[in-house]
């Protein structure tokens, strides 16, 4: 700007009407975003719906899903998306040493799914069933792929809040972020519970 | 080490690229000697690429977009050569392969790199200051997008010299964009270059939906924002549903590209005609999130220049939302001849033809704002006349295109070229140039030479109907679109009256700037010396020309619709003056992180294209270091001081009671 003008950090809370990047505009924008994610996962699922029956004499849903393996991993990001709850009501009553805590332990829970879908992955395709052996499999593995691309996104989040939750303890722009990465967290466990349902469940039938 | 990349992708033994290649050095060249003469780097530096002032961004679009435009046309005239000359066995001078990227070129850049733009661009300088807000909800963003929408100009125009670009058309189907039929890299530019201007707009979308919805200023409810408004309300409602589905599925053809995945491929389950339902369910609601500002643009205009209130405001808004939520269900009409049976094709016809409601709607609105109202012919009522005349047109052969039966004769032929160029011509660039002439003075303080105006829009209206007329013509006699050459010498004449129509076309965009070059030259005549030189009726026109920084000292209120206009009525023209005491305002800081981050963005996007792993890997970490120094950059604000911002007023102020 070509105005000459003091800093000042310290008087947020006297910001009246002007709310640009205040939490609630962020809050909702953040929740628009995840409105707009959706849609790229509606996609994704009706790319695989089509593509299912594209399993060019490789192997169906049926023959390569493991249910109770899925269902560990399912219970690994469910339980993480309760200990970010945690997170969230350690902030609340300002304890920034149990966030950080329920944190790490939601960082381990998201890893261990991630390590889990790796797992999956790499025997796939060591089997010969990678994502270019049949349409179906394309399809399974750009959307299991992208939810699981999520998650990682969400775990560097995480460490970032580690970060900045140490540097600065909860400060408006901290508790912005940590309730946006929980909208962002418990958003891709229902994907998930989606992805269960209607990849692994209905395609194990 | 350089992947694909080596001295042979260079093309130099085409003349025509390389000729085009050294002018573009040459006015780079140029341009960078004169910024360093005048030692303007610094400025440009810290007053406009870093700068998040959504006003200076809506320029920059502009100005971007309306480069490209040339480019976009130098395609559109090239083609309309070569069909003037390639008849009954003569070759014209563009080969095939040249040819078909010049098409596919020429409608990429028409859509993503000077519609949207434009559109993007006239939301940026207008929406704020009509609530009366002082910024966007995520003023980085916005910088952020608009590089990135850069960084995709600047990957399609690389293709040029470095490679080639798609030989596919403009939304590369599959199996011809697949990796089978099209090994070379253009198909990847065309990807990475979509990528990346495709997430600019999608953050725009979030946005712009974000400042609309929250930052409103006191009194105005969603029935009191002014149209432009609401048509840029819903547009941004558009890219949020729709640019995802862009995104997956330009992703998934990558993935059929790089990884050999089955999407879209004939072999192995693929189903390449999945492809062009995804890409259609993203393309049509694309149009009408052009169209709809456009049709913003024009309810300002004939509204304002009138001297009426806007005929059936109501109306109007819930017409933009009708055709918002129709857009999404008529996407199969591109491809009536899939073969998806009766039933399939008369819903999506039904449909399609249900949208020429809302649509005739509107423009009875517009003719009724005019009846019995004091118009003033100025160069955007010209601009809004001509719109409603090939508008309708277009609309009317939109409508026969709706037809699933008549749609099978004339899909793929130059009909649905004379079609779609007679909505978005007529509809979009129409309106963007009224929007140009009606808006140029907000942003720079004085208004655009009207004797140049008109004659730009005489030119662009008699050139668009010679131009495309006979498209529609030999349409009926089969001739299809795409074609590099023909047989049938009867077409030839009026490929050549259609030639001509181009060459118009090509005057008044010369015109456009012939009229921008002599504005300047005579500002001083043309000051805009109150904020108001139209007797406007929105906020926009509230604040000085060109608007400070902050936009609104004091942020006005409105309680009604036009109260700008009815505050003028009641209290005299100068009573929005604002009085002091003045109020700290919270302003945000510039920031380098949105051309950074673009800049590696870009990189990587390059690298991509020629399979330079380990720069796509550096480029990577470089993207993910910006994106965190943001991050952790806490120095994101600041206060103008209220004595700033008193000083600014006032001297506003003397100007003003100096000219009255």
């Amino acid at each position: 700007m070509a105005t000459n003008t003091l800093t000042n950090h310290d008087t947020h809370a006297h910001d009246g009407h002007e709310h640009h990047d205040t939490g609630a505009t962020t809050v909702f924008g953040f929740w628009i975003y995840l409105m707009s994610d959706l849609l790229i996962f509606g996609t994704l699922f009706a790319t695989y719906a089509v593509l299912i029956p594209g399993v060019a004499g490789g192997p169906s849903g049926k023959d390569i899903f493991e249910l109770p393996f899925v269902l560990w991993e399912t219970a690994l990001l469910l339980l993480s998306s309760f200990t970010y709850g945690m997170c969230v009501l350690a902030m609340n009553s300002g304890r920034v040493g149990q966030m950080k805590s329920w944190l790490l332990i939601t960082f381990l829970l998201g890893a261990g799914f991630i390590g889990m879908e790796l797992y999956e992955f790499h025997h796939l395709i060591v089997e010969g069933f990678g994502p270019d052996r049949s349409a179906f499999l394309s399809g399974f593995f750009a959307l299991v792929g992208t939810h699981g691309l999520h998650v990682t996104f969400g775990l560097i989040w995480i460490l970032v809040m580690l970060i900045q939750l140490s540097q600065k303890g909860i400060t408006p722009v901290t508790r912005r972020r940590v309730l946006c990465l929980s909208l962002f967290w418990h958003f891709l466990d229902i994907v998930w519970i989606c992805v269960f349902s209607f990849v692994y469940l209905m395609g194990a039938l | 080490m350089f992947g694909k990349l080596s001295w042979d992708s260079i093309p130099y033994h085409e003349p025509i690229i390389m000729g085009t290649v050294a002018v573009i050095a040459i006015v780079g060249a140029i341009v960078v000697g004169l910024v360093t003469y005048y030692r303007k780097w610094g400025y440009l530096w810290s007053e406009w690429i870093t700068s998040v002032d959504h006003k200076k961004l809506g320029i920059m679009y502009y100005l971007v977009a309306l480069v490209m435009l040339v480019r976009g046309f130098a395609d559109a005239i090239m083609m309309r050569s070569q069909q003037a000359l390639a008849a009954g066995g003569a070759e014209g001078f563009l080969p095939p392969h040249h040819y078909d990227q010049i098409f596919t070129a020429h409608g990429v850049i028409m859509i993503f790199f000077v519609a949207t733009p434009m559109i993007i661009g006239l939301m940026n300088l207008v929406v704020p200051l009509q609530i009366g807000a002082r910024d966007v909800a995520f003023p980085f963003l916005n910088n952020l997008s608009f590089w990135l929408f850069v960084g995709g100009v600047i990957l399609v125009n690389l293709s040029l010299f470095i490679g080639e670009f798609a030989k596919t058309g403009w939304l590369s189907y599959p199996p011809l964009s697949g990796i089978i039929k099209s090994p070379d890299v253009g198909v990847d530019y065309w990807i990475w270059s979509l990528q990346l201007s495709g997430i600019g707009t999608t953050l725009t979308g979030v946005n712009f939906f974000v400042t609309i919805m929250k930052m409103r200023t006191k009194g105005m409810g969603l029935f009191q924002m002014p149209i432009f408004t609401w048509t840029a309300l819903c547009a941004n409602v558009i890219i949020i549903a729709a640019f995802p589905i862009l995104t997956v599925t330009i992703a998934l053809l990558t993935l059929d590209r790089y990884l050999g995945t089955h999407f879209f491929t004939m072999a192995a389950g693929g189903s390449q005609m999945m492809y062009v339902n995804l890409i259609w369910a993203w393309g049509h609601p694309e149009v009408y999130l052009l169209v709809l500002p456009a049709f913003g643009v024009y309810s300002e205009v004939v509204a304002t220049f009138s001297r009426k209130p806007l005929f059936g405001y109501n109306a109007m808004v819930w017409a933009t939302v009708a055709i918002t939520g129709l857009s999404f269900v008529v996407w199969l009409h591109h491809f009536f001849t899939m073969g998806s049976g009766a039933s399939v094709n008369t819903f999506f016809g039904i449909m399609t033809m249900i949208i020429a409601i809302p649509t005739g709607l509107k423009i009875f609105n517009w003719l009724f704002t005019m009846y019995r109202g004091s118009i003033e012919f100025s160069s955007p009522i010209l601009w809004t006349l001509g719109f409603i005349i090939t508008f309708s047109y277009g609309g009317v052969t939109g409508v026969m295109l709706a037809v699933p039966g008549a749609n099978f004769v004339l899909h793929d032929t130059l009909f649905v070229v004379a079609h779609f160029h007679n909505v978005i011509i007529g509809g979009v660039v129409f309106a963007m140039l009224a929007g140009l002439t009606y808006w140029f003075p907000k942003a720079f303080g004085f208004k655009l030479n009207e004797a140049w105006g008109k004659c730009s829009f005489w030119c662009w209206l008699v050139g668009f109907f010679l131009a495309f007329t006979p498209l529609y013509i030999l349409s009926f006699d089969g001739a299809a679109r795409r074609m590099q050459s023909y047989a049938n010498t009867d077409w030839q004449p009026l490929m050549i009256v259609a030639w001509f129509g181009a060459v118009l076309i090509m005057l008044g965009i010369v015109s456009t700037v012939i009229q921008m070059i002599v504005s300047v030259r005579d500002r001083e005549k043309n000051l805009d010396v109150t904020g108001d030189p139209w007797d406007g009726r929105t906020l926009e026109w509230a604040t000085s020309s060109p608007a400070p920084f902050y936009n609104f000292a004091k942020l006005p209120e409105a309680s009604e619709i036009d109260s700008f206009w009815h505050d003028k009525q009641k209290h005299g023209a100068n009573a929005h003056l604002s009085q002091g005491p003045y109020e700290d305002i919270h302003m945000p800081k510039n920031t380098v992180a949105g051309p950074v981050i673009t800049l590696f963005a870009t990189i990587m996007g390059f690298a991509l294209v020629w399979h330079i792993w380990w720069l796509v890997i550096a480029s990577g970490i470089g993207v993910f270091v910006s994106v965190m120094a943001r991050v952790f950059n806490d120095d994101v604000d600041y206060y103008v001081p209220a004595a700033e911002v008193e000083r600014i007023e006032r001297e506003h102020q003397k100007r003003v009671e100096m000219q009255a």
